[in-house]
């Protein structure tokens, strides 16, 4: 069965330029592999600032221009190419922003979520469906005619939602949907986001919060310095001994309710030739510092980690 | 992939883009000096020959001949060395305006405001007119000139400046200095001065291209130099009576040289700022 | 819709009122001082070679009060300015007012074409050069500009004479007016046609750093939020550039625009002086030249009025056309 969206050992770079006008290359992702199925809720979860908004911009074929992508992305088994991307963007697939900068400052929200038309009739149609989308959250007509800045935190939030529902797409990815709300707010978010897979909708949700993560998707893949180092059910989440990966385990017990525990050091910010989890790991072996373990499927899971690679070979 | 500038394309492309930069600074500069080195070795009274006057240009007059038979190729570096001159005394006076109004500013809030002040009373006044003003009270006359480029061109570079230095004054390390008891002129000199001393080297290049085109503006005008100065601004401005014979050459060339010069140091400037500030380079 | 609040309105140009008196009052007294300290003397000018005995001297001196004390002039000037008087106009035997009035008028034909033509093509290159970051078209419009930055505004001046005048023949070589016919009698299109070259000059000038403040802005919109998601959204390029792009740039690039009266001003005084143009810019240079210290010191107040209302105007569209900064203190 083709998956909604598949993605294949994808890899982003940049060249950059720092102090003196030296040329160097970051990489920001590496061998990135996840997949996601129609009504299918998967989360990509790491730390602010790692990098991760990229994946959303790389399907969306809106990376800037400086940067290096290798691997393969595919949409309902058709690979995407920079061509198809520009076709289905805004249509098929669609992005939940951010933050209300997303918007352009100075045009009316409504207008902002009809978006471009080709002529009135189309704007007339648009019209239409933007307010029954609107309705459908709560803003009413006044709504209509303010600017982004006069929103309030929940209204922006619901009208970024509804930017990406006129369309009607199969696909969202919701980057950061939740940052800085109130608690309530927080709740409403992951709601709507569920209440957006029983319309059988396959949904990416790129996050920093764990929290967020756990309740609202249905599998969570583990963003750690670049690389996806784990991809697990939100199910075995709850229960410490049904993850594999060490930092996941970590990540997991640095919880309030698990007790607070905070992983020691910080994620490597150079490129390392080895596991990038090798420093801070507990139950490192020699190997683990020269070379990359790939990530496996062990028993459904799967693993970045030569523990389980050599658990693989001896079964 | 960065982008550079058109005038780093193509050739050196082997080159990073580090040493492309120092080569641009390098090799423009030596230009720079030739020219201004030659200008200052030629005798300003040159040899007048009227059977050769108002020629074309040819190969032995690569800028053609004016109405006295003299060289205007000649004429034209002597102007350019003269014009250099002038922009240099007037460009470091200017920064020297700028950095003491900058530390004057840090002084308090009182003498923050009359800054601004001054900075938006100078800025009021159209450049010209403020130009010619100087120039007529100083007197006309080089030293006028250079005044007047001097006083006219500091507002620029002193925002920069007064920005730069407020900025360093709330970091911590000068609240630790004031901690320790040092006094402000002690902190101006050992923390301050240092770090904006690049600042100020670039500023000054970069007030430079404007003071020699407004230094030609006004003598042009006839405010500046005297005609016994050969400027760039006399040439051009005693070219117009003999323009409508058709004597092209007497205002193309010498105009094309500075804008050529005005240019050289507009790159100079530019890649030194580049090199300081490398977040350009990334754009 | 623009909903302006009055009692903003009021207090906001009753501050540039005041900001503006205060602004004329200390520029009148310093270039008035500059003057003074001048070598020239303003009696040899007001005489010029007429011979005159020493009592004549005597009662010119008196008139122009160079046996008072420096403040003592200074007050009697700005209180001859108060009481709505600029003095005499040595060069033109008739009030500066009406000087400055008959040539202001002049010269506002040519900046105010200058000024549009300047604004339209400067921001349209603008637009041009951000959307096509990096390539050939966006370089080659850099490279223009920057070329443009360097030049001097009389040395276009000259080449344009000389190209389309001297060598094709196409405009006159100087004069507003026909020689030998009243400046009341010209007609529309001889004026126009002695229009062109002068606008064209000083409006190239004008382009460069437009295009250069409008191509930075542009491509700091392309790297926005905003612009990133309505890539993400699927609208075109050039449907972003205009909904978006142009919508954001428009008020800063004619807020700047405004802000270059400064410029304009300037430029026009060398423009006029390359073209034989009768306006402002010749009335000052004439002034300068030949010591009309009254006309001069004139100049300098309406210059400075000027380039306040350029600035004026470009601080109302940034108060009240932003709908951000327009609601900010509204209650």
């Amino acid at each position: 069965m083709t998956k909604l969206l598949e993605v294949n050992n994808l890899s982003i770079s940049f060249t950059q330029y720092v102090q003196g006008l030296n040329r160097h290359d970051s990489k920001v992702i590496s061998d990135l592999t996840i997949d996601i199925d129609e009504s299918e809720i998967v989360a990509v979860l790491g730390s602010s600032g790692s990098g991760k908004s990229l994946l959303a911009h790389s399907i969306l074929g809106i990376l800037p221009y400086n940067s290096n992508v290798t691997g393969e992305i595919k949409y309902k088994g058709e690979v995407l190419n920079q061509g198809l991307k520009e076709k289905l963007r805004g249509k098929e697939i669609c992005l939940i922003p951010q933050s209300v900068n997303f918007l352009d400052p100075l045009m009316k929200v409504s207008e902002q979520a009809i978006g471009e038309c080709k002529d009135d009739k189309e704007h007339d149609e648009k019209k239409i469906r933007q307010r029954e989308i609107f309705n459908r959250y709560g803003l009413d007509e006044s709504v209509d005619d303010l600017y982004p800045f006069e929103l309030s935190g929940g209204m922006a939030r619901k009208v970024l939602l509804s930017t990406a529902l006129i369309g009607n797409p199969s696909l969202l990815i919701a980057d950061e949907p939740t940052p800085g709300l109130d608690k309530k707010s927080v709740e409403e978010t992951i709601e709507d986001i569920k209440n957006l897979k029983e319309h059988n909708k396959g949904i990416l949700l790129i996050t920093h919060e764990i929290d967020v993560a756990l309740k609202t998707a249905d599998r969570i893949a583990i963003f750690y310095s670049g690389y996806v180092i784990e991809i697990n059910t939100a199910e075995n989440f709850k229960n410490t001994d049904n993850i594999l990966h060490p930092y996941s385990k970590a990540l997991i017990d640095s919880l309030p309710r698990n007790g607070f525990k905070l992983t020691e050091g910080v994620q490597p910010l150079d490129e390392v030739s080895g596991c990038p989890y090798y420093e801070n790991c507990p139950i490192r072996l020699d190997k683990c510092e020269n070379n990359i373990p790939k990530l496996i499927n062990h028993d459904g899971i799967m693993i970045r980690c030569f523990k389980y690679e050599e658990a693989n070979d001896e079964s | 992939m960065s982008e550079t500038p058109w005038y780093n394309k193509g050739l050196f492309s082997s080159l990073n883009l580090r040493q492309k930069t120092l080569l641009t600074i390098g090799l423009t500069g030596l230009v720079l000096l030739v020219i201004f080195i030659c200008g200052t070795l030629i005798n300003a009274n040159l040899p007048t020959d009227f059977s050769i006057k108002m020629q074309p240009p040819t190969f032995d007059h690569i800028f053609g001949t004016d109405w006295m038979g003299r060289d205007m190729f000649i004429r034209t570096i002597k102007g350019l060395s003269l014009s250099i001159m002038i922009g240099i005394g007037a460009s470091i006076i200017s920064s020297i305006i700028a950095t003491i109004l900058a530390f004057v500013a840090s002084v308090n809030k009182f003498c923050d405001s009359v800054v601004s002040w001054l900075i938006d009373l100078f800025a009021s006044i159209p450049h010209i007119l403020l130009l010619m003003m100087i120039s007529i009270a100083l007197g006309k006359g080089a030293f006028g000139v250079i005044m007047a480029v001097a006083f006219s061109h500091w507002v620029n570079l002193t925002r920069v400046l007064r920005a730069e230095v407020l900025q360093i004054n709330t970091s911590e390390y000068v609240a630790l200095s004031k901690k320790f008891g040092k006094s402000k002129l002690w902190i101006a000199k050992e923390h301050i001065l240092p770090l904006i001393l690049s600042q100020i080297f670039v500023g000054t290049l970069l007030v430079f291209p404007h003071a020699i085109m407004h230094e030609s503006s006004i003598t042009f005008l006839g405010f500046g130099l005297s005609p016994h100065e050969p400027a760039i601004g006399i040439i051009l401005s005693e070219s117009m009576t003999y323009l409508a014979m058709g004597a092209w050459w007497l205002a193309f060339f010498p105009g094309l040289a500075l804008l050529i010069v005005v240019l050289l140091f507009d790159i100079i400037g530019d890649n030194l700022k580049r090199l300081f500030d490398p977040s350009q380079a990334n754009k | 819709m623009i909903k302006i609040n009055s009692k903003k309105l009021v207090k906001f140009f009753g501050y540039k009122a005041i900001r503006l008196l205060i602004l004329l009052i200390v520029i009148a007294a310093i270039s008035f001082i500059m003057i003074q300290l001048s070598p020239i003397d303003p009696v040899k000018a007001y005489l010029g070679q007429r011979i005159v005995s020493q009592e004549q001297l005597a009662i010119v001196g008196e008139y122009w009060g160079t046996n008072l004390s420096l403040s003592e002039r200074v007050i009697g000037w700005l209180q001859t300015l108060a009481s709505g008087s600029m003095g005499f106009s040595l060069i033109y035997r008739v009030p500066v007012t009406e000087v400055i009035v008959q040539k202001f008028t002049a010269s506002l034909t040519l900046m105010v074409v200058s000024w549009i033509i300047s604004g339209i093509v400067g921001f349209g290159l603008g637009v041009i050069a951000g959307a096509k970051e990096g390539t050939l078209v966006d370089r080659a419009i850099k490279t223009y500009c920057y070329i443009l930055q360097s030049t001097p505004t009389f040395w276009i001046g000259l080449v344009l004479l000389m190209v389309f005048s001297v060598y094709l023949g196409w405009f006159p070589i100087g004069l507003s007016v026909p020689i030998g016919q009243l400046s009341d009698t010209v007609t529309f299109w001889q004026w126009l046609y002695r229009l062109i070259l002068p606008a064209i000059t000083l409006s190239i000038v004008g382009i460069a750093s437009l295009t250069m403040y409008t191509r930075d802005k542009l491509i700091s919109v392309k790297n926005s939020d905003y612009f990133l998601f309505a890539q993400a959204r699927g609208e075109s390029f050039w449907g972003i550039i205009k909904n978006h792009g142009i919508r954001n740039i428009l008020l800063p690039a004619i807020s700047i625009q405004f802000l270059s009266f400064n410029e304009l001003f300037g430029g026009t005084i060398l423009v006029e002086q390359v073209f034989a143009y009768p306006g402002i810019g010749q009335a000052t240079v004439a002034a300068g030249l030949r010591s009309d210290v009254p006309l001069l010191l004139g100049i300098v107040i309406v210059s400075a009025i000027f380039v306040f209302v350029g600035n004026l105007l470009a601080d109302v569209i940034y108060q009240y056309v932003d709908p951000r900064i327009r609601s900010e203190d509204d209650e």
